[in-house]
């Protein structure tokens, strides 16, 4: 399967997911901002980090981007696509993700472990995966997502919510919402599913003794599904 | 031309930045301050010197990539 990563000036999570998508048997490319075509790619991955130095609103003039044009007509015509942090936030600026990401609620930029719960198997990222909840890490500034009430419905309606901050046990409380996210959202897909936008990193959690394996899961179940 | 813009949270929009500056004008005994709303302010120069047609053009950048329309609300407020 190949993947591309796509690399903005001021991103930082871009060779942590290459090293991810390599160990678990993807052949990936890294494509730069200013390029105008996407290598040949069965998954597109928009990588966190700080793209151009998150001016304007986080995420925004990635949207404006070179190489963001091929990005959208790559998953408008079904391709996958994964915006992981600022990835996330790029994906709704460009507008294929319904919201926004806000600055935290509580004006503080968080750095640590938490728990997911899935909430919709039917779709390539997370069908077959053994566990609901899984253990991955955030750290972010602006991961508070906020939508209009007409947007939440739409969102509700078609199912698109992927992921929920939760405990341990996959409790959805507002306790275990680390950043004021509406409903406790971590996750979402655009209604055919084919693009997923999350705040938590994966690729950070893919080795048992540097971090967690839960990331390990993720990947391995989406090569497989994409077999 | 140069067009002025100000770009601002939506009412219902929550804004951190602005309550954490709040907090600090009160720190700083401003007692009487009840909200402080952060924004942005652009000054656009503009190769027009039809006030309409500037502002129209201003209007579309805001909408397309100054303001985000889900949480911001744009106005004009100069252009000369």
């Amino acid at each position: 399967m190949n993947s591309s990563v796509i690399i903005f000036p001021g991103s930082n999570c871009d060779r942590d997911m290459d090293v991810a998508l390599k160990k678990f048997g993807f052949k990936n490319k890294m494509v730069w901002h200013e390029d105008t075509k996407l290598p040949k790619s069965d998954l597109v991955v928009l990588p966190g980090g700080f793209s151009y130095g998150d001016y304007l609103r986080c995420g925004s003039m990635a949207s404006k981007s070179k190489i963001i044009k091929s990005v959208i007509d790559f998953a408008k015509s079904g391709g996958l696509l994964m915006g992981i942090c600022n990835g996330f936030q790029i994906l709704t600026e460009t507008e294929l993700l319904p919201g926004v990401l806000l600055r935290n609620k509580f004006s503080e930029f968080i750095c640590k472990n938490v728990f997911v719960k899935i909430n919709n198997n039917e779709n390539k990222y997370f069908k077959k995966i053994t566990k609901q909840t899984l253990k991955l890490h955030i750290a972010h500034n602006e991961g508070n997502y906020f939508c209009t009430k007409n947007q939440m419905k739409e969102i509700e309606d078609n199912n698109q919510i992927a992921l929920f901050y939760c405990n341990k046990k996959g409790e959805v409380k507002d306790e275990y919402n680390p950043n004021g996210s509406s409903k406790n959202i971590a996750g979402i897909f655009n209604k055919e599913k084919n693009i997923l936008g999350m705040m938590p990193h994966p690729e950070r959690m893919i080795d048992e003794y540097l971090s967690g394996e839960d990331g390990s899961l993720f990947f391995e179940n989406l090569l497989n599904n994409l077999k | 031309m140069k067009i002025s813009v100000v770009v601002t949270l939506k009412k219902a929009v929550l804004d951190p930045q602005g309550t954490t500056i709040m907090k600090a004008l009160k720190g700083m005994n401003f007692n009487n301050v009840h909200e402080v709303r952060q924004g942005k302010f652009f000054e656009i120069e503009i190769e027009e010197k039809d006030k309409k047609k500037a502002e129209d053009q201003v209007s579309q950048m805001c909408d397309k990539l100054l303001a985000n329309l889900v949480i911001e609300d744009y106005k004009i407020i100069g252009s000369q």
